[in-house]
């Protein structure tokens, strides 16, 4: 039990160091406690349904999916090609998302495929096959798109004729999921139907957790050799645990950018993985571990930050830029510490096994020297 | 039971060889239902062969498979997957847990064969996305609990539990096995404590009544006595003696398991009494935490110029010792070498110290499988010693002595006997024989005070064998290099060393000169095995 404990107050390390940053900056930042809950509100309909996409990769043993990238990418180009068809609000979002699918199944299996040939190395090869995925995710837009694939829409396009403009504008969806059912509580406006999606999305993670397949992905993410032998096939058990996670993250991608309005064409996926995983680091999770509760606690305690730390570093310093260093500073940061951290405990463990082996001969020494004296 | 049943299990002339190397010869054993047979041998003796060929492991397939037959229930059946005969109803529990840490014991109990309960969504998707009936889960666990008759607790998970919990968490996971005939426990009492043993007895006695049959491989001779019906002593790949365990004792037993016929290595050889020779290597409270060969508070001494050898039953813990001092695994105690405390854990120092070691994982420690026999041969002696180094500028700039490095390495395939094409071939490209003797050269080369070899016979041939064994001995004898030699080939050892300690459960269960009879060579592998 006394090891349990200890063990999660390592865990809890990261959240509490993140709780002191907010409780510092946010009186520094200046925000009215209703600016700042309207914030960390639409952050969290934002951003809640792509986080949750990482937790069944952890569940299947294969670490943090940088590879979500690919997810992103397939939406992205499904809501080029929505807005180009000019199908607005939500038809035009969920057009977009069943588009959005098929592409971020072929791109799962191929990931999840060569992830099965990186056995415990999946994390710097998702990491770097998002960069690759990214040159040909670059090649669609900027040279197919409006030369093979039509593209009808001058606004879209490049003044050259093909290819996409480094924005493109979402007006006619901008919002309208958030907007729909939307509630005002006291000046803070809260998108009742996102937080629907998301909720009905933690129920079928729950759930998930609990069915034949969900079993057979913690047994392969504990043990691949035990769970081969027991006639689970491995393969395919994480290659399904990467499709899904890539599909989600492709729809999750549509709920974020319906929220801003708009596509960074270029760069909107470039850091999205990387922030995600860094907000699930922040609610506690670990490389091997994380629950539904780290997102929300992540989201909660990240996103505080994003916020006030611009504000709390242009009043510090008289320039708004050193926020924003800062908050792609700590991204890294976070994400480093766990990785570390993820390390010296797996080490640790090992020590303590092998420490108990000199307990175990110093007690029995002792008990020997008790028995010479008494007899 | 029933005597008069056909044989549940009938192996007829099973043979099987590995590349030429004869490893069973003509075994033939029969087992009615609900018999217990206990199994025992030395190690190499051909136990886990014969059970994989009856378990169906793919590595007897893909090894050219094997000749004979075998009968299930009077028909012929050939596994050529586990899958296949755990279908056919055999169960086997492995030495090595195979358990998943996260899970309880019920979930491991029923791993892949989960209760599930049907939902619209399966429909959709496929049977995968059944959710799991705990609740049914929970019974079925309940009762292969019971059926093996040990009280667990199956709501515990898998890493919080002692060791012999997790044994019975194997068996009861394949006594929940509904078509289960035969079940192979293969060491099963190795990591029980006493009372667990005999709790484990009892329930091998409740399976057989209820007309299960078991096979029992065990170092533990008293407990074949006391659970099996038959008992099948094997040695050297045959089957050497099989009769009911009233007929028999542990003494027999032990007897028929390592005397074997000596033909033409009986000739006298002088054993050096080394007893008034000073302590070179200080052993005491040595704990090393390598796994399958855990040592446990070992105290030794060796002497000057002699060869030591330390022999045992695999898995008991005599690789653990040289690897641990080594510094190649985690280990703790205290080691003194000339008067010198040598630390543990930095293999750095222990070479410093003019330690050499050939490792028994010789493609993987011992050699650079990519490199001429040149450099493996002196790349140690280059790096730890300068030898074979021309220095420049007051050495600052060191060189490569190519021609020492050449000279050097033809000396030694001239004096062992390596069969090369030349001493630029590559280590890789060489027979497993000879690539033991560039390991040898190897540690030649360092020209150490205190030498360890591990297993230096392993996989090769005994022509191969006899000339390794001999440069070891010259070795020793004309450099005055103090030997200490692993192997679990007792015979080698007899050959070869001055006195030989014997390793059982970890700990040195005696030391004995070289010329004892094997009896007593027997009774202290067995003694303290646990």
């Amino acid at each position: 039990m006394k090891i349990k404990e200890k063990f999660n107050l390592r865990q809890a390390s990261v959240p509490i160091m993140f709780i002191l940053i907010c409780a510092v900056c946010i009186p520094l930042s200046g925000l009215s406690p209703k600016m700042l809950i309207n914030e960390i509100i639409t952050r969290m309909g934002r951003n809640s349904f792509l986080i949750l996409s990482l937790l069944i990769p952890i569940m299947a043993g294969m670490g943090l999916n940088f590879g979500m990238t690919l997810g992103a990418m397939a939406a992205e180009i499904a809501l080029i090609l929505v807005c180009d068809w000019q199908i607005v609000s939500v038809p035009g979002m969920i057009l977009a998302a069943i588009i959005s699918v098929p592409i971020s199944v072929l791109l799962g299996i191929f990931c999840g495929k060569i992830l099965n040939r990186a056995k415990g190395r999946e994390m710097i090869t998702s990491y770097i096959m998002a960069f690759f995925v990214n040159g040909i995710y670059q090649l669609i837009v900027l040279y197919l798109m409006g030369k093979v694939i039509p593209i009808k829409h001058s606004s879209i396009k490049l003044p050259r004729g093909y290819g996409i403009r480094n924005t493109v504008s979402l007006l006619s969806m901008r919002q309208k999921l958030d907007n729909m059912l939307a509630i005002n509580v006291a000046g803070v406006k809260i998108p009742v139907l996102t937080f629907i999606i998301i909720a009905v999305m933690c129920f079928i993670i729950i759930w998930f957790r609990r069915t034949k397949l969900g079993q057979d992905m913690r047994a392969v993410g504990q043990d691949m050799d035990v769970a081969r032998d027991a006639g689970i096939n491995v393969e395919r058990t994480r290659i399904i645990s990467i499709v899904i996670s890539t599909v989600l993250a492709g729809l999750g991608m549509i709920i974020y950018l319906q929220n801003m309005g708009n596509i960074a064409t270029y760069t909107a996926h470039s850091q999205i993985g990387m922030f995600c995983i860094a907000a699930l680091l922040v609610g506690g999770a670990s490389v091997d571990k994380a629950s539904i509760g780290n997102v929300f606690l992540g989201v909660i305690l990240f996103h505080t930050m994003f916020i006030v730390a611009p504000r709390a570093g242009a009043y510090i310093t008289g320039d708004s830029m050193i926020g924003e260093y800062f908050r792609v500073f700590v991204s890294y940061a976070v994400i480093t510490v766990a990785l570390i951290m993820y390390e010296t405990n797996k080490r640790k463990a090992k020590s303590a096994a092998s420490m108990k082996l000199k307990d175990a001969q110093d007690s029995e020494e002792t008990q020997k020297s008790a028995d010479a004296q008494e007899g | 039971m029933d005597t008069n049943s056909a044989p549940l299990l009938k192996m007829q002339g099973i043979k099987k060889d590995f590349f030429g190397n004869q490893v069973l010869t003509d075994i033939n054993l029969e087992l009615k239902a609900g018999e217990v047979l206990g199994l025992c041998g030395e190690n190499g003796a051909g136990k886990s062969t014969l059970m994989k060929i009856l378990f169906g492991a793919t590595d007897i397939a893909e090894t050219g498979g094997y000749g004979g037959d075998i009968f299930l229930d009077g028909q012929k059946v050939s596994f050529s997957s586990p899958f296949e005969a755990i279908e056919a109803g055999i169960g086997m529990v492995h030495q090595e847990f195979s358990l998943i840490p996260g899970f309880d014991a019920t979930e491991n109990i029923l791993l892949n064969r989960e209760p599930e309960k049907y939902n619209f969504i399966s429909e959709i998707f496929g049977e995968r996305l059944n959710t799991l009936d705990r609740g049914a889960m929970d019974e079925r666990a309940r009762e292969a609990v019971d059926k093996m008759g040990v009280a667990i607790d199956r709501h515990m998970m898998i890493n919080t539990m002692p060791v012999g919990h997790k044994q019975f968490t194997e068996i009861a996971r394949e006594l929940s096995k509904e078509q289960l005939k035969l079940l192979i426990l293969d060491e099963p009492t190795a990591v029980l404590t006493e009372r667990e043993a005999v709790a484990l007895l009892d329930s091998i006695k409740n399976m057989s009544e209820r007309g299960i049959s078991v096979i029992f491989i065990t170092h533990r001779l008293q407990e074949i006595l006391t659970v099996c019906d038959t008992v099948a002593v094997m040695r050297d790949g045959v089957l050497v003696e099989c009769v009911p365990s009233s007929e028999t004792s542990v003494t027999q037993i032990t007897k028929r398991m390592v005397g074997r016929e000596m033909a033409g290595s009986s000739e006298k050889r002088e054993i050096r009494n080394n007893d008034d020779a000073k302590t070179i290597l200080k052993i005491e409270k040595l704990w090393v935490d390598m796994p399958g060969e855990t040592v446990r508070n070992v105290t030794l001494d060796v002497k000057e110029g002699e060869i030591l050898g330390i022999g045992g039953l695999a898995g008991q813990g005599k690789l653990g010792i040289p690897n641990g001092i080594m510094g190649l695994y985690e280990a703790g105690g205290s080691v003194v070498f000339d008067g010198k405390e040598i630390p543990l854990n930095s293999p750095r120092i222990c070479l410093d110290s003019s330690f050499a070691f050939v490792s028994e994982d010789r493609r993987g420690v011992g050699l650079l499988l990519d490199e001429t026999l040149e450099w493996n041969v002196a790349f140690p002696a280059m790096q730890i010693q300068d030898k074979f180094l021309k220095k420049y500028l007051g050495g600052l700039i060191k060189w490569r002595d190519e021609k020492a490095i050449r000279e050097v390495t033809e000396k030694y395939i001239d004096e062992l006997q390596i069969k090369c094409t030349s001493s630029k071939q590559n280590a890789k490209e060489l027979s497993g024989g000879n690539q033991q003797k560039v390991c040898l050269a190897k540690a030649f080369a360092l020209e150490p005070r205190l030498l360890f070899v591990s297993e230096p016979t392993r996989g090769i041939d005994v022509g191969a064998k006899a000339l390794v064994l001999e440069a070891l001995r010259r070795f020793n004898r004309e450099s005055g290099v103090t030997v200490v030699m692993v192997s679990s080939e007792l015979e080698e050892l007899r050959q070869v060393c001055d006195r030989i300690a014997i390793v059982s459960g970890g700990r040195i269960s005696g030391i004995l000169p070289a010329d004892s009879t094997t009896e007593d060579f027997g009774t202290l592998m067995l003694k303290g095995v646990r």
